[in-house]
């Protein structure tokens, strides 16, 4: 086996830029699962949908970024209707809400997929920016535009969201619910309103995280399910309910995929997210900064 | 006792069809039905019972699938050993993966089965003796008497799993397994504090429900003879397994027969009429449905309908 | 009196969080035992250490003789630890007579199934919680203080030596209060070591033989009732500084 470093070091900084979209895709669901315990299997698919909506705005000369932040606003509507639906149907039975959860969500996913299926077809579709076919010389590095912008876009989401679940006195009611409900009920707050907007903005992170993702690269509708393994392997590495976690997780994400793909080739690198996620499944399972 | 005389006539139905019917688009229709009937059954002693949800069908079919191709190619053993060596392969990932992830909640299991899916595509994809990305092509032996073609000897074989595998279930949905099974399901909390070895009877329910996935497997590189990772790992399979039982009832090993039934045939009318997508739309659709507003499938609409008239 | 249960610096933390710190007791055979503090002292905690439900991060504890700490909680329950859920949890897909079965079977009847009488062992239990009218009812339609009386008759199932009853009887009326009291004291009648975490004071004070404190988790004060009732660290404890 071949072992360079300048290639190591290109893998390195790839892997970082990647692994930052990553934890940026991930906080959603670090949101809806990791703090609410929703089991959103589904979150990929909205991630998708998001994309999908970009690419429609976008058609109409807007930047593809600006246009995702744009639809921010009605995918945190559609997740307060997701989790109002769910929360009647699931959580307020109690028992097998689980089972029927999952399957719930689940099926979701599947409509979504075939719903884009149906309109977009199942070619890939991509946007156009002025980032976009570009790249940024760094010494022997080519780094391509776009992911230097989906790295600034993801970190400042992140950064956004961690200040407002810290300081925020909604976002600290989320942590709240997340940690104590009945204490929270006690303290006069609807906790049922509160997971409410909490899956509303981890809904509208997916908008955003859609973007991020059409410009990345491609979308297809099929996407959701590749996206399953590294949302999830990022969420449970960093363990539930942790912010900063997601952001380390992704990292390790990011740069193990890089170098995977970089030694063994492309057709290892689906597996090393789905592996992670066993790995820590199986040996740490209350991941790196867990509850 | 009822029980085993209509697996006899349903046995004897297969095997007389085999002999009468001559127009083979039947068995090619049929094996599918009676492959979900097998693949539903399985998952529901796993997802049903023991209310584990999960999509990893596909990894155990899958490993089915490729351990009968792999020996065949490899030994040129018989169908009927193909089978068992399947079932012992997929029986065998079922108690490891098992071991592994059923420690953990409901939803981390179902997340790492589809990890499991993965997985297994990439091994697969990677070994170039098995085919690699591109697939293995088969040829088929020639047909043993009593049996004029190849594809209705499959139909009967497949006919032959199907009632193993339901007989199966109902042995353990009606044993003091299955009280174990709905005890975890309930509550695995006091299940466990009721004396109930939760992680045992959740492994034992994972290894069967593989095994027969597996089994289920094995003639498919014969009924295609091709065989290729991404259709084979294919998640549709999992979505078959798994809304089939969710559709027809969880409770009871019927439920997944009439769901698989029911879905099977909507699948060929829906993809032959209409498309293939709108298939998985309608299945996807359905199961959204039925989770929602009848969480005890068609067979728990049954009961409560005989319920009110009585 | 013969040592049953023996808890020695058992600590469990959660992350950060210090659920309980060098928590010892010693139990004897036939005992009658309370178990009290304040919420979130602990108490549940320390049962699920005990019963199994959650691993104690150090310390031992000792059942007749054999430690237990590392067992997982289906084993301790067959070696005769049975507990009570603080929150009801019956097997809702099943009869109240079912319900009954599943520790008859997986505890009493491993060995014998296909001889046991399961059924009318559990008809005989639901007879005795005075639930037997209510054999074929599914659990997910009984009252409240039935599901209580359920969940022990579960637990008496599975044949117990020690029984835990966490608060059985909160949310109950009086009358209520007085039955689940009047079985539990003929079940320690029989023989079975009884631990009663409850926060009606008065059941409580009866009922028990010695009483411990629990406090964030640590123990405060343990002795009779009367001792217990006139230590003004619990008087603090109950009543706030």
């Amino acid at each position: 086996m071949e072992f360079s470093f300048d290639l190591l070091l290109e893998a390195t900084v790839f892997g970082v830029l990647l692994g930052c979209f990553y934890a940026a895709v991930s906080i959603g669901l670090s949101v809806s699962f990791g703090l609410l315990d929703v089991p959103h299997v589904a979150h990929p698919a909205l991630i998708v949908l998001g994309s999908y909506c970009t690419f429609l705005v976008a058609r109409y000369g807007i930047d593809p970024i600006v246009a995702g932040v744009l639809l921010m606003p009605l995918f945190f509507l559609l997740g307060v209707a997701v989790y109002r639906f769910y929360y009647e149907t699931f959580e307020k039975r109690g028992t097998n809400a689980g089972v029927r959860g999952i399957a719930f969500f689940f099926g979701v996913a599947l409509i979504i997929e075939v719903g884009l299926i149906l309109v977009f077809g199942v070619d890939q579709r991509t946007v156009e920016a002025p980032y976009i076919g570009k790249a940024l010389d760094l010494g022997d590095m080519r780094i391509p535009l776009r992911f230097l912008v989906a790295f600034g876009v993801a970190v400042t989401l992140m950064a956004g969201l961690t200040l407002y679940l810290s300081k925020t006195f909604t976002g600290r009611a989320i942590k709240a619910v997340a940690q104590d409900e009945p204490a929270l009920r006690l303290m006069g707050a609807n906790p049922v309103r509160i997971k409410q907007h909490a899956f509303g903005i981890a809904t509208a992170t997916a908008a955003l995280a859609g973007a991020l993702l059409i410009v990345i690269g491609p979308v297809d509708p099929g996407l959701d399910r590749v996206y399953i393994g590294r949302t999830f392997s990022v969420v449970v590495l960093a363990g539930l309910g942790s912010m900063t976690g997601t952001l380390a997780a992704g990292l390790i994400l990011g740069i193990a995929e890089s170098i995977v793909l970089m030694q063994f080739g492309a057709s290892w690198a689906p597996a090393v997210a789905f592996g992670l996620l066993l790995v820590v499944l199986g040996v740490r399972p209350q991941g790196l900064f867990g509850r | 006792m009822k029980f085993w005389i209509s697996c006899a006539v349903a046995m004897f139905a297969a095997v007389a069809l085999g002999a009468t019917l001559k127009n083979e688009y039947y068995f090619f229709a049929g094996y599918t039905v009676l492959m979900f009937i097998v693949l539903a059954t399985a998952w529901n002693i796993l997802g049903g019972y023991a209310g584990y949800v999960n999509f990893g069908t596909p990894a155990f079919f899958g490993l089915g699938a490729y351990t009968a191709a792999v020996l065949f190619k490899a030994y040129e053993l018989p169908l009927a050993l193909q089978i068992l060596a399947a079932a012992a392969m997929s029986g065998l990932l079922g108690l490891g993966a098992g071991l592994l992830t059923l420690r953990l909640r409901g939803i981390f299991f179902a997340i790492a089965t589809i990890a499991l899916v993965v997985i297994m595509e990439t091994l697969f994809i990677n070994w170039r003796y098995a085919g690699g990305a591109t697939g293995l092509q088969l040829l088929r032996p020639p047909v043993t008497p009593p049996f004029d073609s190849y594809i209705k000897m499959l139909f009967v074989v497949m006919a032959g799993m199907a009632v193993a595998s339901v007989a199966i279930a109902r042995y353990i949905e009606t044993s003091w397994i299955g009280r174990g099974l709905r005890a975890i399901r309930d509550s695995e909390e006091a299940a466990e504090a009721s004396g109930v070895p939760t992680l045992k009877l959740k492994v034992f329910a994972c290894t069967i429900s593989g095994a027969l996935m597996g089994a289920a497997g094995a003639p498919m590189p014969m009924y295609l003879s091709f065989i290729e990772p991404a259709s084979t790992f294919n998640l549709n399979y999992a979505i078959g397994a798994l809304a089939s039982p969710m559709i027809g009832g969880t409770a009871h090993y019927l439920g997944p027969v009439i769901g698989a039934i029911l879905l099977s045939s909507l699948q060929q009318l829906v993809t032959v009429t209409i498309s293939n997508e709108v298939n998985v739309l309608v299945v996807g659709v359905m199961l959204v449905v039925f989770v929602v507003a009848a969480p005890d499938g068609i067979l728990g609409l049954l009961r409560k309908v005989r319920w009110k008239r009585s | 009196m013969e040592t049953l249960l023996s808890v020695r610096d058992v600590t469990k933390h959660f992350g950060g969080f210090t659920a309980l710190s060098g928590v010892s007791l010693e139990i004897g055979r036939g005992e009658r035992f309370g178990l009290i503090g304040p919420n979130g002292s602990g108490k549940t905690t320390l049962i699920n250490c005990i019963s199994g439900a959650l691993r104690n991060d150090s310390g031992s504890i000792a059942f007749a003789g054999e430690e237990v700490s590392t067992l997982p909680a289906y084993q301790r329950t067959r070696r005769g630890i049975a507990r009570s859920f603080q929150i009801p949890r019956p097997f809702t897909s099943m009869s109240v007579l079912e319900n009954l079965i599943v520790p008859l079977e997986y505890v009493q009847h491993r060995g014998s199934l296909h001889t046991a009488d399961t059924r009318s062992e559990a008809l005989e239990i639901l007879r005795m919680m005075g639930l037997a009218d209510k054999a074929e009812t599914p659990s997910n339609q009984l009252t409240q203080i039935e599901l209580r009386k359920l969940e022990l008759a579960r637990a008496m199932a599975a044949r117990p030596r020690l029984l835990i009853s966490d608060e059985s009887m909160a949310g109950l009326s009086g009358n209520e209060v007085e039955e689940v009291l009047a079985i539990l004291r003929t079940l320690n009648e029989s023989g079975i070591t009884i631990i009663m975490i409850e926060h009606i004071m008065q059941a409580v004070m009866r009922f028990s033989q010695r009483v411990v404190c629990l406090v964030a988790g640590q123990i405060i004060c343990q002795g009779t009732p009367e001792q217990i009732v006139q230590n003004p660290e619990v008087q603090r404890a109950y009543l706030g500084a």
